[in-house]
């Protein structure tokens, strides 16, 4: 929408092709951040070793060098595969991702679309990705990403219900389904009559951010809940087979959905692309004037990587969930949770 | 918060239309495949890009709620399901002998005297009525207003029936 504002309006839909320029941006600009910084160094300091250093100084284009790693090698089928499946499945998890972005607000008008029901559709077009894992997973004939697969789908059907539940709460508290609607109420709340800091939902949902982070862990197939990648017993799940290109698209994937979930998760929960009001009283600006297009993404990505930040410490800190441990976690625990935080949250609306 | 599509220009009612007419010509192919294929799992997936499909004609229309739900109820539970189930059972990679059903005919006259009978009722109903140009986009506020007022009882119904279901579902799963 920054740039679409200098055509006329008539012609909105000559915007799309800016519009997948930004997207492509919002995916894999945050993908490479995430993977250098997290994946790359900290895990390495965490483990007392130095990781990349010899690309570029402090191993700053280790991701350059990746990618030419990737694109060179062979692109492998394995014999008794379904070709057109198996070379499809690794689009339709990336499409997951790039839809995700799509309702993901970085500015007053900074975004792709803003779509009414921006969390509901958001929430819906995630569980797409499953689809494309099962589809890897069936395609590759092979026993160890079959099983990876099928963990991974009822892994993620399990974790879907505390996501969206632990949403409820947020959504029940604005009184909309809209993302910008969302950082509104944030940024211009007050805690107790006091609209200093506004009023983040952080502080009040603070048990739907805990559900919605660990949902979010476990619908990334990370440690402590990557039983479908377990690589001591699946080698690495659905994507054992995958070489090349169509490994390098999973990869991106994953790291790009981390991203785009904690882009959602700041939206939700620490106000999105909006500044404490103190702060834009500071500047003596309002709180969606049009510099925060300029500064709104800057902090996003800001919040972004401070909760990607947590996701990959817990990541690299804890060890792997048993498969039943991980179902009982789920629906034992986390889906009574946020029906109790719905409920008191419904409870608390009404009185106040 | 109603969005409203300003007044469509001339260019944008053939884009839209453009976009509609690829969306139909993709799904009617996906149907017909559906039905064809001689593979379970590429069954599934035909279907995938069917209702994937009608999620897009909602969007369109400016239904977002109904696209979106349509992409989490059909696609990430139902279709996900389906695909779980295919797999644990008879997964089989290559072509199957025994998808074929002798009374193949019958369902197809069946189907299309559905569509006849839908499309003569709906020629009959609208004719040639057009959508206004300034179309709302619907919003989750009256759906909600309309389920918890005037359908109400309908809707506890519903509510009742599915726990119902749910402990059925339980109890039987138990039992073995």
């Amino acid at each position: 929408m920054m740039l679409a504002e200098l055509l006329p309006d008539s012609v909105s839909y000559l915007d799309i092709p800016i519009k997948l320029l930004f997207a492509i941006i919002a995916v894999l600009i945050p993908a490479g951040t995430t993977v250098y910084l997290y994946l790359f160094k900290m895990v390495s300091f965490m483990q007392s070793r130095l990781g990349p250093m010899e690309a570029g100084p402090y191993g700053s284009l280790q991701l350059l060098a990746e990618l030419g790693k990737n694109l060179q090698k062979e692109d492998i089928f394995p014999l008794r595969a379904d070709r057109s499946v198996f070379a499809l499945a690794p689009y339709v998890v990336l499409m997951s991702t790039f839809l995700l972005a799509v309702v993901i607000p970085f500015g007053p008008d900074a975004q792709f679309t803003n779509i009414n029901v921006g969390v509901y559709l958001a929430l819906a077009v995630s569980s797409v990705s499953v689809v494309g894992i099962l589809m890897a997973g069936w395609a590759s004939a092979s026993k160890y990403s079959l099983l990876g697969g099928l963990r991974a789908a009822g892994q993620l059907i399990a974790y879907e219900l505390p996501l969206i539940l632990a949403v409820v709460g947020v959504v029940i508290q604005a009184g909309t389904l809209n993302l910008q609607g969302i950082i509104q109420a944030q940024a211009t709340g007050e805690i107790f009559g006091w609209g200093g800091l506004g009023n983040p939902y952080l502080l009040t949902q603070f048990v739907g951010f805990f559900i919605f982070m660990v949902a979010v862990q476990a619908e990334l197939t990370q440690v402590p809940f990557d039983m479908p990648i377990a690589e001591s017993e699946l080698v690495s799940g659905y994507m054992t087979e995958y070489s090349g290109f169509r490994f390098l698209m999973f990869f991106i994937g994953e790291f790009a959905t981390a991203n785009i979930f904690a882009f959602l998760a700041s939206v939700l929960f620490l106000g999105g692309w909006s500044v404490p009001p103190f702060v834009t009283d500071l500047f003596g600006i309002a709180w969606d004037s049009n510099w925060m297009n300029v500064a709104g993404p800057l902090v996003m990505l800001t919040k972004m990587l401070l909760l990607t930040f947590v996701i990959y410490w817990v990541r690299f800190t804890y060890p792997r969930f048993r498969e039943d441990q991980l179902q009982k976690f789920a629906w034992k625990f986390l889906i009574p949770l946020s029906l109790v935080n719905i409920a008191i949250t419904g409870v608390l609306k009404v009185v106040f | 918060m109603t969005l409203l599509l300003a007044e469509l220009s001339q260019t944008e009612v053939w884009v839209t239309n453009s976009f509609f007419l690829a969306i139909a010509l993709v799904s009617i192919f996906a149907a017909l495949k559906m039905v064809t294929t001689d593979n379970v799992v590429h069954a599934a997936l035909y279907l995938l890009v069917v209702l994937a499909s009608v999620a897009a004609v909602y969007i369109i229309l400016g239904a977002e709620f109904a696209a979106a739900t349509q992409v989490l109820v059909y696609i990430g539970a139902i279709l996900v399901l389906l695909l779980f189930g295919v797999m644990l059972t008879r997964a089989r990679i290559g072509s199957e002998s025994d998808l074929d059903h002798d009374q193949k005919w019958i369902g197809a006259m069946v189907a299309v005297i559905m569509a006849a009978v839908m499309g003569y009722s709906l020629w009959e109903g609208f004719e040639d009525a057009k959508l206004p140009d300034d179309r709302i986009v619907q919003g989750v506020e009256p759906v909600a207003d309309t389920i918890f007022s005037t359908y109400i009882v309908p809707f506890e119904a519903i509510s009742v029936l599915l726990l119902a279901a749910l402990i059925g579902a339980v109890v039987v799963a138990r039992r073995d």
